[in-house]
Formats: structure tokens, sequence, C-alpha cells
């Protein structure tokens, strides 16, 4: 859960929306998060997270976003 | 080393947004947000010569030096005008120049490499008056099927005449071997004897990827060319990134914490012109007159190798 909030926080805070807004299950594209802003992000969550993520088409939403970060930290 | 005079071409061909929906099932919105493009400039009528030709007299006129007084021409193009000769040898015949010449492919880093380049070889005495001329065709080799890139791109050139004297402050060239994530083939020839022979490939590009190297790189190289002078970002007037992507800007300009007027654009009217892209702003702003004596202008490229380059600069014009 730790690791959805501080997703949800950078989230927020590049897009400019309010955290309230962020589901697990909201998509990229609901929150209109285009694949640059999805690169943007994911420096941000290596940056915050000192992990390495490997971006692909398959991270959709937020759910499956938090759960690449869980994997490349575990 | 210092810049005595700058000069550039665009091709007379325009393609907006909407003319690329007319073959590509893209909108001028997709593009626009995502990359800042609202137009680029093609070949049609004229050749990569030409423009090559054109921005080199355009700079030679500017630094007021005669072809015969140069004494290198370089050249940086990812794919120039013929596969031999260099394109800097025939840039060489139309100016009338009677120098050595040659071509660099540093990619869309390709003006900074040569930039240093240049910088070495009058550091040594071996010249003193050197030009640099960056042209590219994209549209060469870039897929017009494939609308995640060939909406990217665009074909220009521009150049500068380097000199000795003190404007050059600082370089920094960077390569890591990354081939997967950008690349183009050529025609792979029909020699009977190679086995392995990597078939004709267009551009391809995976653009997330560039976009996390782009903007670390570029930021990085920035904060240390500025700090190994000593200075601060906010010291510096001009920041002339390569043209990739207007996104690519905003996200370096907003880790240096600088206002948009430092950081010049011309993405939305030129594309992404790879090596050409620097020295194409840098002439637009010249002749705007938006550069002043003692200005401290950043300049950073980054694309395929991976590679990138920096070079922080006083500007002496």
């Amino acid at each position: 859960m730790d690791t959805f909030n501080k997703v949800a926080e950078l989230l927020a805070e590049h897009k400019g929306i309010d955290i309230s807004e962020i589901k697990p299950e909201s998509t990229f594209e609901e929150l209109k998060v285009d694949s640059l802003d999805v690169a943007e992000l994911v420096m941000a969550f290596e940056d915050e997270f000192e992990i390495s993520i490997e971006i692909d088409q398959e991270v959709k939403t937020v759910k499956d976003m938090v759960a690449r970060i869980e994997e490349a930290k575990a | 080393m210092k810049i005595l005079g700058t000069g550039s071409a665009l091709p007379e061909k325009v393609v907006c947004n909407d003319d690329l929906t007319l073959f590509l099932d893209t909108s001028d919105e997709w593009i626009s947000t995502r990359t800042g493009i609202r137009e680029r400039r093609v070949l049609s009528e004229e050749t990569l010569l030409d423009l090559a030709n054109r921005a080199a007299e355009n700079a030679l006129e500017n630094a007021k030096v005669a072809a015969e007084d140069l004494d290198m021409i370089l050249v940086t193009t990812a794919k120039g005008e013929a596969v031999t000769p260099a394109t800097a040898c025939m840039v060489q015949g139309a100016i009338g120049a009677h120098c050595p010449a040659f071509d660099l492919n540093a990619a869309c880093a390709g003006f900074l490499y040569a930039l240093d380049t240049a910088d070495a070889f009058i550091a040594s005495k071996k010249a003193k008056t050197i030009l640099i001329v960056s042209a590219e065709a994209l549209s060469r080799f870039c897929d017009w099927k494939d609308r995640s890139t060939c909406v990217l791109f665009g074909d220009g050139a521009g150049a500068v005449v380097v000199g000795e004297g003190d404007g050059l402050i600082g370089t920094k060239l960077f390569a890591q071997s990354n081939e997967p994530i950008l690349y183009a083939y050529g025609d792979p020839g029909n020699s009977p004897y190679e086995r392995e022979k990597h078939p004709l490939t267009p551009l391809h590009m995976a653009g997330q990827e560039v976009y996390k190297f782009a903007v670390s790189h570029s930021s990085r190289d920035l904060l240390e060319l500025i700090e190994r002078a000593g200075k601060t970002p906010d010291e510096i007037d001009h920041y002339l990134l390569h043209q990739a992507n207007l996104r690519i800007v905003e996200a370096v300009r907003h880790r240096l914490h600088q206002p948009e007027a430092k950081f010049p654009h011309n993405i939305e009217r030129t594309g992404n012109t790879s090596s050409a892209s620097v020295p194409i702003l840098l002439d637009e702003l010249n002749r705007a007159g938006k550069l002043k004596t003692g200005d401290l202008i950043a300049m950073s490229a980054f694309g395929a190798g991976l590679s990138t380059g920096a070079a922080l600069l006083r500007w002496t014009l």
C-alpha cells in the first residue's frame, strides 16, 4: 500500500491532478497519462525507490505500475 | 576557439500535421501534445547537398570568412548525400574551398562532437578556421508508414564557422552503446560472400527509453559542464537543446529550474532534424539578434549510439 500511495502522490504531482482521483484500477488513459508521462514517472519512481524499471505496453493501470515497482524492489 | 558566424537552410516543402493524416492514422492533437511539433520541412525539389551548401555559404557570409581561407570542413550527418565521397568533400567543391574535408557521424549529437573536434584541431594549431555543417535528411530513412516515428522528423542543415579565440568554455562527449532502442540499417549490398547481412531497416526508436536517456543525460551533462565552469544554471543565458521533442526540452528545463525564455525552441516548425537542430536554432537566434556579446550559451544534444554531446560557450559576436 505504501508503494501505491507514493506512486499516486508522484503521479498527482506530475499531472497536477487531485490525488483522490487516482485509484489502483485507474488506467493511464483515464488519467490522461501518455507514454512520455509514463517515461517521466518511471524516472521519478526509479529515483524514489532506487530501482530500475523496464517499461512496456503491458503497464496500463496504476496497479500494473505498482506491481512492476514491487517486482523490481524484491 | 570561438564561433565566427552561423548559417542554416531548410527545405521549401512544409508538411503540417494535418498533411500526415492523409496517409497515417494520426492527428494534429496527438502529434502536437506528445512532441510540440506542428510542421516540419522535408526534401522535395532540393537535395541534402543543396541544404548543406546553402547553410555553409550563409555561415561564411555571416562570419565574413572566404571559402579559400578555410583550413578544414567537417560535415555531421547520419546519412550523407552519398555513401562515398564524403558530403564534406562535395561541400568543399561547391563553395570553392581547398582544405581537407571529412564527415563525422555521431547521430543527433554530431554537431557537438564536431565542435569538440574542431576545438582540438584549433588548440593543437593544426587549423585556424573550420567550417562545420550539420546536414540531415531523416525523411530518407524513416518509415513513412510508421506513425510513431515519421511524424517526428524533418530535414535541414545548420552551419558554423569557428576560429581561434576565447569562446568555448567546456565540452562533454559521452557514449553508451545501446543499439536496440534507436537504429536504422542501410542497403546491405549484394556481396555473394557476406552471410549475415542485416536487411535494409528504416529508423526504429523505443520512444520511452530514448526519452529517459535524453532527459537524464542532457540534464546531467549540462549541470556537470556548468559546475565545472564554476557557474550556476541561473547564470546561463540560453540553453540550446537538441530539438527532438518539446517535452524533453521542458523536462530538462524543469530539472534545471529555469524559465521558459532561456530554452528557445523551433521544433514546432522544424521537427527533429537530428544533428542539424542545434546549429539551426543557433542561427535563428543569431539572426534574430537574440544573442548578446558575452552571453553564456549551453548546448546539449543526445541520440542514437546512444551518445550525447554538450558545450558551454561565451557568445563573442
